[in-house]
């Protein structure tokens, strides 16, 4: 059994079981994405969608059962620069001002030195990062001044700039209007060309729908649909054949 | 002889000038972290550690140093278990320092003349080895709240990420709460350790009314802790009064001030300059009745191979001669 870098899963769910205050949140979930794969994670509120990411991340133990990332197991996983992490937020402000340069930086800390100043590299890396989620023009602004969307946008270039090979994002477009939904579902597509894994927690995937190659459903802590995804689950709905030679109708 | 030329009083602006940069320093992280009255709990236990000293016969600053850090643990851990009692565990360590530290220094034989030089500060009793050990401790700060900089601002930013990132949040958490309780020391001599919080908080808060970048707001934040101690030092001075307060209070109207400029800034700036969405809606056309896709069985996507045309604020796709764009759960003829 081969076990180079290539071929390890991104993420390995063997057996899973979590609980949260004494009660059981995840219970046997059985997991495996390879590298490469878009994945979403659907559920209804309180199945266990953002308890299984965040067990995925290291922030909760597991009570049985392991998490692999990339072959190793999470408690020894070291090389956490080849993750980028979306947490679920509200907001991307703390309680002193900071700007979106500042928030956005902080996603190089997996690779930088303590007491040693940003390379050049890194601040180009910034920028790009800047770019990608269409927010070049507010690097110096407060993140606390802008919309959610656009906060949201710099949660998600925080957790790119690290150029990770496994994006994880936890309700990426929960609050979101449509058109930071789209620029971020660009900027994510533009990930996946490059062979990035990505694993996203979510209620409606909106414009990101289209990016998905499987769709995990979690129900009361256990997975009971793991495959293709299919309109029903993803709320793209497809209208029904009716013959095409209709005439369109008006509505207002 | 003017009060430059007076030892105690050099020796005074020293410890002032360290203070008012090593107290905001500090103080930028607990209020970004949102722990602002952390500094004042810590300045409580430490009273407990100054009577220690007074009643030992040792060095009241070593003895404040190790109880304030033994404290300083203490709440970081009470607070990172995030229990409900959290709150509760705190206020008694609060009171239980305060409390035990005026009973141990009444057994000590010192009397409340003495108390209040910790409490509010005093010029006075800054002895040279205090200051020796005020300069170590405050320098140690300063280099570990710039050089670290970056780790604690993520930790205090947002500290599921940090951890994501793989930072030993732990231990930097660690770090803060006893950094915080280094300062504490250092300030215990200029402002006093019942007001030490004020000089950790007010500084930072009064820079945020002028302040858009974490960055600038440390920087700003302790220059106005440098310029708030030594001002309030040579006013204690010629008013013969305790400098802790004179300190905070010129401190408290500098935040006043700010409070009041930014709000005329902002308020101005808005008018000036509309943000993008609130702008009037003038010549915006009401939306025309769209036409939906009738039974349409197909579901466009970038990769659908149906050419793309950009439309506006989206994209159309061509499709059999007609164009189709997304429009919640369907498709519009465009």
């Amino acid at each position: 059994m081969t076990r180079s870098e290539d071929t390890a899963k991104a993420v390995q769910v063997t057996d899973l079981s979590v609980d949260l205050g004494g009660r059981p949140v995840l219970r046997g979930v059985d997991l495996q994405i390879r590298q490469g794969e878009v994945v979403a994670v659907l559920g209804t509120n309180g199945s266990g969608k953002s308890t299984l990411i965040k067990t995925v991340v290291g922030l909760l133990s597991a009570a049985r059962g392991e998490v692999r990332l990339f072959g190793t197991p999470v408690p020894r996983f070291r090389q956490w620069r080849r993750v980028g992490y979306v947490p679920q937020r509200i907001t991307a402000a703390g309680g002193v001002p900071a700007t979106v340069y500042e928030v956005v930086s902080s996603g190089l800390l997996s690779q930088r030195r303590m007491f040693t100043p940003l390379r050049a590299a890194q601040k180009q890396a910034v920028d790009e990062a800047l770019q990608l989620v269409d927010m070049p023009d507010h690097r110096k602004d407060a993140v606390a001044e802008l919309s959610g969307g656009q906060q949201q946008r710099v949660l998600i270039a925080r957790a790119l700039v690290s150029d990770p090979d496994l994006l994880i994002l936890d309700e990426p477009t929960a609050g979101v209007d449509l058109a930071s939904q789209q620029i971020f579902a660009d900027a994510i597509r533009e990930r996946v060309a490059r062979g990035t894994t990505v694993v996203m927690v979510s209620h409606d995937l909106g414009p990101m729908d289209a990016l998905i190659d499987r769709s995990v459903v979690l129900r009361r802590g256990r997975i009971v649909y793991d495959g293709p995804p299919h309109a029903s689950q993803t709320h793209a709905h497809v209208h029904p054949h009716t013959g095409g030679d209709e005439p369109g109708w008006l509505s207002s | 002889m003017t009060m430059f030329q007076l030892e105690f009083m050099q020796r005074a602006l020293i410890a002032g000038l360290l203070t008012g940069l090593s107290a905001p320093a500090i103080g930028t992280y607990l209020v970004q972290r949102r722990l602002s009255l952390m500094g004042d709990g810590i300045g409580h236990i430490a009273i407990t550690g100054v009577a220690l000293g007074l009643l030992t016969g040792s060095a009241p600053v070593l003895t404040a140093i190790l109880v304030s850090i033994a404290g300083a643990t203490a709440i970081e851990l009470v607070r990172a278990r995030g229990k409900a009692s959290g709150d509760v565990a705190l206020a008694l360590l609060f009171y239980g320092g305060i409390a035990g530290g005026v009973l141990l220094i009444g057994l000590a034989g010192q009397g409340a003349a003495t108390l209040n030089t910790y409490l509010f500060g005093s010029l006075t009793t800054v002895s040279p080895s205090d200051l020796y050990v005020v300069v170590g401790l405050a320098v140690t700060v300063l280099v570990v709240a710039i050089g670290l900089g970056p780790q604690l601002f993520a930790v205090c930013q947002d500290e599921e990420f940090a951890r994501v990132t793989g930072l030993r949040v732990q231990l930097l958490n660690l770090v803060i709460a006893v950094m915080a309780a280094v300062t504490v020391t250092v300030a215990m001599r200029t402002v006093g350790l019942l007001l030490v919080s004020a000089l950790m908080v007010v500084p930072v808060a009064t820079a945020q009314q002028v302040t858009r970048s974490f960055r600038s707001t440390f920087v700003t934040a302790c220059v106005i802790g440098v310029v708030a101690c030594l001002a309030g030092i040579v006013t204690s001075y010629n008013a013969n009064v305790a400098p802790g307060a004179t300190i905070v209070v010129l401190a408290l109207a500098g935040f006043v001030v700010a409070a009041t400029a930014g709000t005329l800034i902002r308020r101005r700036h808005r008018q000036v300059a509309p943000l993008p969405d609130e702008e009037p809606e003038v010549g915006v056309p009401v939306p025309e009745p769209h036409v939906v896709s009738a039974g349409h069985p197909h579901q466009h996507d970038p990769r659908c191979g149906h050419t793309k045309v950009e439309h506006g604020d989206h994209v159309d796709y061509v499709h059999d001669g007609h164009l189709h764009a997304a429009h919640g759960d369907h498709w519009d003829e465009h």
